[in-house]
C-alpha cells in the first residue's frame, strides 16, 4: 500500500470521527492521569453510558498537561464544541454524562475550557487559559489530542508526513534542515543536532547505530514518559528520519523499566509502522532499510550517560568510558553511533513535517524552538508544559504555573535535576535559554522544574541531591565517587547543626575537584546544586553552622514542636495521632510534648485544629512551656464545647 | 536447581540465542519469573552466554533492578523524587520504616513486605507519593501511612 493511500484512509477514519453522530469522550489518562484517579472515572462513565442506554465513543489519551487538574475528561458532543472538565471524580463524571450528555447542561461549574468556534455560556475558551495561552506545543503536539494507540490518528495528523519528505530528499539536505531549525539537544546539554548527526553520517562505516534515550532519571522530569505515552510516533518517525540521514540501520530505545505504559505504548507503535511498511526492509518502496528494538533500563541513572547507555544495551555495567573517541566515531559495538534524547526526536518530525524556518522562527539567537518542562513543586498549577525559548522564568511560575500556594514567599526554582542549580527570585526575569541557565549556575537539564517556597531549606536541598549523586554515581572516578560522599558527609553535619566554620570553603574546594575529577556529566556537573546554593543562599548556610539554626524550620534535627498552653485546648487529637506517644495531657488538660520521645514528624501540627492552631514549629529558640499538663484555661473550654 | 526452576529458565533462555546483549534482558526476565535472582540462576545464565560468572554478577550487582534475596508479598515504594521531597517525602518515609521496621531495599522476615525507594516516579502533582503494589496514593501525610499500611495489614491477615 502507498503511503497515500494509508494516508487517505487515516483521514477519513478520522473525519468520521470527527463527524461523528455519536458523543466522544476522551479520557486522559497517561500514568499520572491514572494515579490521579482516571481509571474510577472511566469506569463510572462507562457504567452510567451503560444504565442510561447511551453510545459514546472513549479515546483514553495521553497527557494534555494540566496536572493539577487530573482526572481530565473532555467531552465532544456533535456539532458542539469540545468541552474539557477537570478534578473529576467517579460521581462528578456520572453527573456529567447526566447533565451534559442527556440533558445539555454543560455544567460551567466543572469546566475547564472549550475548544472550537462557538462559545458557551460561563466557560472560557480552553487554550485561552492562563495555563496554556503562553505555551507552543511542538514536541507534545498531539499529546492529549489523540489516542496514541491508533496509528491512524498520528497519520491524519500530519503524522509520517515528515518522514515521506525526508526520504525525498538526500541525506546532506534532511541534515541540512535540521542545522537551519537550530534544534539543540534536549536532553540537558544542547549540543546542536544537525551537527551531531553530520559527524555520525561522515563517520567511516557501513553498520551505524541510533538511539533514542528514554533513560529519563532526573528526579522530578516526566516529559520523556508523557510524550512517549501520549504520542509514540512522534518520536518513532523523528528516529526514522534521523536514521535516514546518519545512514543507519539499527536503532534502539533504551527506556526505563519503571514506564510500563510508555514500553507498552512504544511496542503497540512499532507493530502498526512495521504492518504500514514504514519500519523494515526498504521503507515506502525506497532503499532505506531501518529496524528498531526496545531495551529495558535496569535502575541506574548513570545509564542516561551515552557510553554508559552503550555499555549497558552491550550488556555490561553500565560505566561512562572516556571520550575521544567519540560515540559518532565509535559507539555501539564500535560502529558510528548517534543518541538523542526522547524529545530531541520528538522535534525532528514535527521539523521534517513543517519547516527548519519555521522551527527556528520561534526561541532566542542561541536557543531556537521550544522546550517542555515538567512543571511541579510548590505550585499552584504543576503540570507538564511546552514553551518558547527565552520565556522568563517569572513568566512561567507565575503567569503559566499560577504562583505559590498558600500565600508563601517564593524561594527558589531548580532546574536541570542533580546537574543543575536552584535560582533565586532575582533571577526571575532570567530568560530561558542554554546559555542564560548555565551562566546562572544552573543548566537547561532535560526539563523538570521545581519550585520552592519559604519553607524548603536550601541546605537540605543540596544535600538531597548530593544523597542523589552520590548513591548514582559508579564508582569509576575516584572523585565522583568519594568526593561526592565527602560533600554529602559535610552537608549532613550542616543539616544536623554540626557544621563547623571551615565547612562552606571545603564544599567549595571539593565542588570543583568533583568537577574536574570526573569522566563524565553525572560527576561533573554533581556539585552544581551545593555550589549554586552556596552562592545565592549563603546565609542559610550560616544560619545552620554558626546559630544551629534552620531558617525554613525544615532540617528535623534543628527544630523542636511545641504546644502552646494559652491556645491549646485539651482536645486531645494531637495526643491520639502522635505515632510516638510523645505527647501527654488529658481531656481538658494542656497537652505536653516530650522533647526527648518527639521524633519530629510534625503530625501534631498537622492534626491540630486550625482554631486552636496550638502546635507551633520553632529553631533556635527555646520556648517556655508546662513541665506537666495543667487545666485548659475557661474560656478556651467554652469555645470548644460551643462548637 | 529444582527441576521446576531449571524448567522455567529453559523456557526463558529458548527465546535467546545466546549474544552477550541478551544478559540484561534475559535477567530481567528471570528475575520477573523468580521475584529475585538465585545464585544457581545467575550460574546457567554464565553457562549459557558462556561469560564467566563474575561478569554476570558484576552485572546484577551493577543494576538496582537485580535482587539476591526474594521480595516480600507486598512491595512499598516511596517516592524521593524533588516535588515529593519538597512536599515531605522524609517524613512519610520515616513514618513507614518506624511501623515496618526496614529499611529501604529490605524485606521483612516473615516477607510480607519489602520497602523501597524510586527516584522519580513522574506523578509529582500528588506529591508526596506512595505506591503499594499498583495502588498510587498522593498527597501523603505521615498519618495517612497509618490508614494505608493498616488496611493492607488486614488485607493480607485475610488472604
Amino acid at each position: 500500500m502507498t503511503f497515500n493511500k494509508i494516508r487517505s484512509q487515516a483521514v477519513s477514519e478520522w473525519e468520521a470521527l470527527e463527524h461523528s453522530d455519536k458523543p466522544r469522550i476522551l479520557v486522559g489518562a497517561a500514568t499520572c492521569g491514572r494515579a490521579a484517579g482516571a481509571s474510577g472515572v472511566l469506569e463510572a462513565i462507562n457504567s452510567a453510558l451503560a444504565q442510561h442506554n447511551l453510545e459514546a465513543i472513549i479515546t483514553q489519551v495521553g497527557c494534555i498537561g494540566l496536572c493539577y487538574a487530573e482526572p481530565i475528561v473532555n467531552i465532544i458532543k456533535p456539532g458542539r464544541p469540545h468541552i474539557y472538565y477537570g478534578n473529576l471524580t467517579p460521581e462528578l463524571a456520572s453527573e456529567l454524562v447526566e447533565d451534559y450528555i442527556i440533558n445539555d447542561n454543560p455544567r460551567p461549574d466543572l469546566a475547564l475550557g472549550t475548544v472550537g468556534d462557538d462559545d458557551i455560556q460561563d466557560i472560557s475558551k480552553f487554550f485561552e487559559l492562563p495555563m496554556l495561552k503562553p505555551q507552543v506545543r511542538v514536541a507534545l503536539r498531539n499529546c492529549g489530542l489523540i489516542d496514541p494507540e491508533n496509528i491512524n490518528h498520528y497519520i491524519a495528523n500530519g503524522g509520517y508526513g515528515g518522514l515521506v519528505k525526508a526520504l525525498a530528499m538526500t541525506s546532506e539536505e534532511v541534515i541540512e534542515e535540521i542545522k537551519k531549525s537550530g534544534l539543540r539537544g534536549r536532553g540537558g546539554a544542547g549540543f546542536p543536532t544537525g551537527v551531531k548527526w553530520e559527524f555520525c553520517r561522515k563517520s567511516p562505516g557501513t553498520v551505524k547505530y541510533i538511539i533514542c534515550n528514554a533513560d529519563e532519571g532526573d528526579p522530578g522530569a516526566f516529559m520523556d514518559r508523557s510524550l512517549l505515552e501520549g504520542d509514540p510516533h512522534a518520536v518513532l518517525e523523528g528516529m526514522l528520519i534521523g536514521a535516514y540521514a546518519i545512514g543507519a540501520t539499527e536503532g534502539y530505545i533504551y527506556i526505563r523499566a519503571e514506564y510500563p505504559l510508555a514500553i507498552q505504548r512504544l511496542k503497540v507503535a512499532l507493530q502498526q509502522i512495521k504492518k504500514y511498511g514504514l519500519l523494515g526492509d526498504n521503507i515506502l518502496g525506497s532503499n532505506f532499510s531501518f529496524n528498531m528494538k526496545i531495551k529495558e533500563g535496569a535502575g541506574a541513572f548513570v545509564c542516561g550517560e551515552e557510553t554508559a547507555m552503550m555499555a549497558s544495551i552491550e550488556g555490561k555495567r553500565g560505566m561512562p568510558r572516556s571520550r575521544p573517541p567519540f560515540p559518532a566515531q565509535s559507539g555501539l559495538w564500535g560502529k558510528p553511533t548517534n543518541i538523542n534524547n526522547v524529545e530531541t526526536w520528538g522535534n525532528v518530525s514535527a521539523i521534517l513535517q513543517r519547516s527548519g524556518d519555521w522551527y527556528a522562527s520561534y526561541g532566542t539567537e542561541k536557543s531556537k524552538g521550544t522546550k517542555t518542562f515538567a512543571l511541579a513543586g510548590k505550585i499552584n498549577r504543576t503540570g507538564l508544559i511546552e514553551v518558547p525559548m527565552g520565556i522568563s522564568l517569572r513568566e512561567i511560575i507565575y503567569g503559566i504555573g499560577g504562583g505559590i500556594p498558600d500565600d508563601k514567599r517564593f524561594k527558589a526554582i531548580q532546574t536541570g535535576g542533580p546537574s543543575g542549580g536552584c535560582l533565586p527570585e532575582s533571577l526571575l526575569d532570567l530568560p530561558v535559554d542554554y546559555e542564560s541557565l548555565t551562566q546562572a549556575g544552573s543548566i537547561m537539564g532535560s526539563g523538570g522544574m521545581i519550585v520552592m517556597d519559604e519553607d524548603t531549606c536550601m541546605v537540605d536541598v543540596a544535600r538531597y541531591f548530593l544523597s542523589f549523586t552520590q548513591a548514582e554515581s559508579c564508582g569509576k572516578c575516584v572523585l565522583c565517587r568519594l568526593g561526592t560522599k565527602q560533600m554529602l558527609n559535610i552537608l549532613e553535619d550542616i543539616c544536623r547543626g554540626k557544621g563547623k566554620p571551615e565547612s562552606i570553603d571545603l564544599l567549595l574546594e571539593l565542588s570543583e575537584a568533583v568537577k574536574v575529577g570526573s569522566l563524565c556529566a553525572l560527576g561533573g556537573t554533581a556539585p552544581n546544586p551545593v555550589l549554586t546554593t552556596i552562592r545565592y543562599f549563603r546565609d542559610e548556610y550560616e544560619a545552620h553552622i554558626e546559630e544551629k539554626r534552620c531558617p525554613a524550620l525544615a532540617c528535623t534535627e534543628l527544630i523542636t514542636y511545641y504546644i502552646l498552653p494559652d491556645k491549646c485546648a485539651g482536645c486531645g487529637i494531637c495526643l491520639r495521632d502522635c505515632p510516638s506517644e510523645a505527647i501527654s495531657g488529658g481531656k481538658r488538660l494542656v497537652h505536653i510534648i516530650d522533647q526527648s520521645k518527639c521524633i519530629k514528624c510534625g503530625t501534631c501540627l498537622d492534626v491540630c485544629p486550625a482554631k486552636f492552631s496550638a502546635v507551633v514549629k520553632v529553631s533556635g529558640e527555646q520556648l517556655e512551656v508546662p513541665a506537666e499538663p495543667v487545666p485548659v484555661t475557661a474560656s478556651k473550654a467554652t469555645t470548644e464545647a460551643s462548637d | 536447581m529444582e527441576p521446576e526452576v531449571k524448567e522455567q529458565l529453559d523456557d526463558i533462555l529458548s527465546h535467546y540465542s545466546g549474544e552477550s546483549g541478551d544478559l540484561i534482558p534475559i535477567l530481567q526476565e528471570a528475575q520477573g519469573r523468580f521475584r529475585y535472582l538465585p545464585s544457581e540462576v545467575m550460574l546457567e545464565i554464565a553457562k549459557f552466554l558462556r561469560i564467566p560468572e563474575g561478569t554476570v554478577f558484576g552485572v546484577c550487582t551493577f543494576y538496582a533492578q537485580f535482587k539476591f534475596t526474594p521480595m516480600g508479598k507486598r512491595i512499598v515504594k516511596v517516592c524521593r523524587g524533588t516535588a515529593c521531597h519538597v512536599r515531605g517525602a522524609t517524613r512519610i518515609l520515616d513514618e513507614i520504616v518506624r511501623r515496618l521496621g526496614i529499611e529501604p531495599g529490605d524485606t521483612t522476615d516473615d516477607l510480607e513486605y519489602s520497602l523501597e525507594t524510586i527516584a522519580c516516579f513522574g506523578s509529582c502533582a500528588l506529591a508526596p507519593v506512595m505506591v503499594v503494589d499498583d495502588n498510587v496514593y498522593g498527597r501523603m501525610t505521615p498519618s495517612k501511612v497509618a490508614q494505608i499500611l493498616g488496611d493492607t495489614k488486614v488485607a493480607v491477615g485475610k488472604e
